[in-house]
């Protein structure tokens, strides 16, 4: 373990430092180098930067919306059309979020830095199909911005029928965009499967695997799976649109709800698309900053892979209140209580890892800390939506709304800014503020609860999602609310700071600044272009006790007991007769 | 691309392109074993996802048969079962040129190989034809999608204005042109490169006309439009006498559709009576003609119109599937011809064939779904 000083009498292990030449950020010049590169490292760098934008972008709608509700008539958007402006306001921000930053915000952007690095490979599997789902993701962005340029949406972004198919916002574009982005999600998922199968190095079995690698292909199987029925889902609402098919189209014979169970089928997958990666991030987080084995490696491993199937089978709980027969409404009931069991599996692991182990209170680590806190209070609440006669009271309330913003926010997006945080000196080589950081993560936390605890209040006493306007009851505490999404933009503001700061002015990082064990930590940073020199050595993941604290130069290396180099004379070839 | 390039010349030579990696080997796979494994595993989870994709299509289906029965029982009289049984020899027959190229790549045969490629696609492109003959009849007789659905029993071939088959054959011609153009280019240059490709390609495309003519021939041959009417003049009597002139009903359904429960209770009372109205049919003759008075047609907008936007969801993206792969099967027969296969890389003519075999197994069922279950 860490603490203390290295035991004398043993070899230290460290990479070093990358020259110019090797670095993969410095290797090669200009941006066509970029733009065409098949690196995965760069393309996981451009889909981040991709990504953080989407977010802004959609950050600044989601700012708008909790403005206008500063009042109850509405305090942004004015004059005749000022119904019409929230409702594209908050549809925008949804979709955007969903569909451009938290489905591909850590598989993407961070599992496409990540996975290959921690399985020792030198590329993803097809690095071609890589490029071409980056690129088909910009795609898909520019369609969104078609769409928002056009005559907009005001669909919410979920699209539901009979409305999406009335409507005079531009519907085909924006289920274009989605349609195209539902691809590039396919051949992501599809190119961490077929890397994770047959491209891990000798010695890494599957539960030698890093948790994240576990999370990424949990989340992987449930891409491939899910989101080709969203792309037929949305082509057949395109064709519905063009050619009123009559398939949705209540006007021509079509069942709506046909499309909500379609919608579902992919969409609440998609909630684990965004929520599975988070997990894996947070194992490794707590164990690398407990400094302690992960406590239930296999419980971990396996809870992924149940999480993922069994978030197949319950999409029905999206539609309580939408006619279903009350069998049906039963079971998916029933079935939606025991996503809750891997899920809690994990929390209680978690716990458990950090329990005597030795914490560093880093950056990572409070944004892991507030994850656990966050995720449990959106997964405690999702309990109460799965229940069904609570659900026929909160449906369509705000407390929906705070769920899942507990769940994707407080989960997802803590946990994709505590791995940014964990991963950034491993992905541009240089160490943060940790004041900084943990500032802004204290912020983001208290930010975050301001702004949503409220609204679990608001939707028990009835104040219904997607309302532009509202009683002056609900004024206070939609004030708070807002109050708190103030606070929570000066946390993220401060984040992007110290991040941007340490791009700048940053000290060089050690290519082990936290005292990880996956293979990551045993390459430079930031890694060289071919990631490893020959396929690394694999150990247990998870296994600190050859790791310690080198005081002298402020960073964490491997210690290996000296050895007897093989018999320095060369041995007679024995039975050099008997060879053939 | 070029940052690995520029990587190759960096100094780090030995592990780059070093020892014995051949060119086909791409530089982050170790061996050919483990890229054809992976190029494998990948196409068949790509197979995954195109059944996903169709599966929505086909629980439509479901749905829709469930819900209107007599509907799908009327409409699919109007699909020529002859022109489909065509195809699907032609689809079944081009699986196994496929198969067979498969297998002349493992043995390094190029030319059986370019000629499997050629004659798999000239399939296709038969495949195409009779679809082109297909479609473009329904289209003339206003067999469309719910929304431009304008079919009239009593005039079932209006006097068309637009020629549709003229305008699906028209991107095809072009694409003729364009080949034999390059036929006679490169014999005219000498080029044995391009006239090995732009041979089979000329075949190919003129085969879409052959399917043309095949359609044509066995849609002429019987008097298949005598047939459609006199189905339809069937199905009129038939259904009369299942339905009842439960007009109420109908438009409350009409005008809530949403509401499962009343058009499950429709569904339910429409059963009832198809059972009720046949035992009575036995008893007297003029209750039955009584029934058979109240004229109820299921070839209206509201109702035919969901099966055809179904079957033409179905078919055309089948048919989108059957295009893309063509365009595979092309860059598949320009490699054949350069050589550029090996029994240790012959990778992309197996992953090619697997998916070609997808897309004729969906058409194995689209077939008696759509055609033959009546």
């Amino acid at each position: 373990m860490s603490a203390g000083s290295i035991p004398s009498g043993n070899q230290i292990k460290d990479p070093g430092y990358p020259t110019a030449s090797e670095n993969y950020l410095t290797n090669s010049k200009g941006p066509w180098t970029w733009l065409f590169t098949l690196d995965h490292k760069r393309i996981g760098v451009m889909y981040l930067i991709g990504v953080m934008t989407a977010f802004f972008a959609a950050g600044l709608l989601a700012l708008l919306i909790r403005l206008h509700l500063f009042r109850p008539e509405g305090a942004v958007f004015t004059g005749p059309e000022a119904n019409n402006w929230y409702n594209q306001v908050f549809t925008l921000h949804g979709a955007i979020m969903v569909f451009l930053f938290i489905i591909p915000s850590i598989p993407a952007a961070l599992g496409n830095f990540l996975v290959p690095v921690m399985l020792g490979a030198k590329d993803v599997a097809f690095p071609r199909l890589n490029l071409s789902s980056f690129y088909l993701w910009v795609f898909g962005a520019l369609f969104f911005v078609g769409a928002l340029m056009a005559s907009g949406l005001d669909t919410g972004w979920t699209f539901y029928t009979p409305y999406s198919t009335s409507t005079d916002s531009s519907v085909i574009l924006a289920t274009s965009g989605a349609f195209i982005l539902g691809f590039s999600s396919i051949f992501t998922g599809l190119n961490f499967i077929v890397t994770i199968n047959t491209m891990r190095p000798p010695g890494m079995t599957w539960f030698r695997m890093p948790l994240f690698l576990w999370a990424t292909y949990a989340t992987s199987i449930i891409q491939v799976l899910a989101t080709p029925v969203l792309g037929i889902t949305l082509l057949l609402l395109i064709a519905e649109r063009v050619m009123h098919i009559g398939i949705f189209d209540p006007e021509f014979n079509g069942d709506p709800v046909t499309f909500q169970h379609f919608f579902w089928f992919y969409s609440h997958p998609a909630v684990y698309i965004m929520i599975l990666p988070a997990f894996g991030v947070i194992s490794d987080l707590i164990s690398v900053h407990s400094h302690k084995r992960i406590f239930g490696y296999r419980f971990i491993a396996y809870s992924s892979i149940a999480i993922a199937l069994l978030g197949f089978l319950v999409w029905g709980h999206h539609m309580f209140t939408a006619g279903m027969g009350p069998m049906t409404t039963i079971i998916f009931s029933a079935l939606t209580f025991t996503v809750s069991v891997p899920s809690a599996i994990k929390v209680f692991n978690w716990l458990a890892t950090m329990y005597k182990g030795s914490i560093s209170l880093t950056t990572p680590m409070c944004f892991a800390l507030a994850f656990i806190f966050l995720f449990t209070i959106g997964g405690l609440t999702g309990l109460h939506l799965g229940t069904l006669a609570t659900d026929m009271h909160l449906h369509d309330t705000y407390f929906v709304v705070a769920h899942f913003h507990y769940v994707m926010v407080g989960g997802t997006l803590v946990s994709f800014l505590g791995a940014l945080f964990h991963w950034w000196p491993k992905m541009f080589g240089k160490m943060y503020s940790e004041f900084g950081g943990r500032l802004a993560a204290v912020i983001i936390f208290l930010g975050f609860n301001l702004t949503f605890l409220p609204q679990f209040v608001l939707g028990s006493r009835g104040m219904p999602r997607r309302y532009a306007t509202y009683d002056p009851e609900f004024q206070t505490l939609h004030q708070v609310s807002t109050a708190g999404t103030l606070l929570l933009l000066v946390g993220l503001l401060v984040a992007l700071y110290v991040l941007v700061r340490s791009l700048i002015k940053g000290e060089r990082a050690p290519a082990n600044p936290w005292g990880g064990a996956t293979l990551e930590w045993h390459c430079t940073s930031p890694p060289p272009f071919y990631n490893f020199d020959r396929p690394p050595a694999v150990g247990d993941p998870y296994d600190f006790s050859d790791i310690f604290w080198d005081t002298e130069n402020e960073r964490y290396v491997t210690v290996e007991p000296d050895r007897e180099i093989a018999p320095t004379e060369t041995p007679e070839p024995a039975h050099a007769e008997s060879t053939n | 691309m070029s940052t690995i390039e520029a990587a190759a010349e960096n100094a780090h030579d030995d592990h780059g392109h070093d020892h014995d990696h051949p060119s086909f080997l791409a530089h982050h796979f170790d061996t050919p074993e483990q890229q054809f494994d992976s190029g494998k595993l990948g196409i068949w989870l790509f197979l995954v996802t195109e059944i996903l994709f169709f599966s929505g299509m086909f629980c439509a289906y479901a749905i829709f048969r469930m819900l209107r029965p007599d509907v799908f029982e009327g409409c699919s009289q109007f699909l020529n079962t002859k022109l489909g049984a065509i195809n699907t020899g032609v689809l079944l027959f081009s699986s196994l040129t496929m198969a067979w190229s498969v297998r002349c790549s493992q043995v390094q045969q190029n030319r059986g190989l370019v000629g499997m490629l050629a004659a798999t696609i000239c399939c296709a492109m038969i495949f195409l034809g009779v679809k082109a003959i297909e479609y473009s009849h329904k289209w003339e007789m206003g067999l469309l999608p719910a929304g431009l659905y304008f079919y009239d029993p009593a005039n079932p071939h209006p006097e068309s204005h637009t020629n549709y088959l003229f305008y699906i054959c028209l991107p095809f011609m072009i694409l003729l042109g364009g080949v034999v153009a390059w036929l006679i280019a490169s014999l005219v240059t000498r080029n044995t490169f391009h006239l090995k490709c732009a041979m089979p390609l000329s075949v190919a495309a003129a085969c879409f006309f052959v399917g043309i003519g095949l359609g044509m021939v066995l849609e002429s041959g019987d008097s298949e439009h005598g047939s459609e009417v006199a189905a339809t003049a069937e199905l009129e009597t038939e259904i009369s006498l299942i339905a009842n002139s439960d007009d109420i009903a109908l438009e409350r359904l009409a005008g809530d559709a949403a509401n499962s429960g009343a058009k499950s209770e429709l569904n339910a009372r429409m059963q009832q009576l198809e059972t009720a109205g046949s035992s009575i049919v036995q008893d007297g003759e003029e209750i039955s003609g009584a029934i058979v008075s109240v004229e109820e047609n299921v070839m209206t907008q509201r109702k035919a119109g969901v099966f055809f936007s179904i079957y033409y969801c179905m078919t055309g993206v089948h048919a989108i599937h059957i295009l893309v792969g063509i365009g595979f099967l092309v860059w598949l027969l320009i490699r054949a011809v350069r050589e550029d296969f090996n029994p240790q890389y012959f990778g992309p003519v197996d992953y090619v064939g697997l998916y070609w075999h997808l897309v004729d197994l969906i058409w194995i069922y689209l077939f008696p779904l759509l055609y033959l279950i009546r």
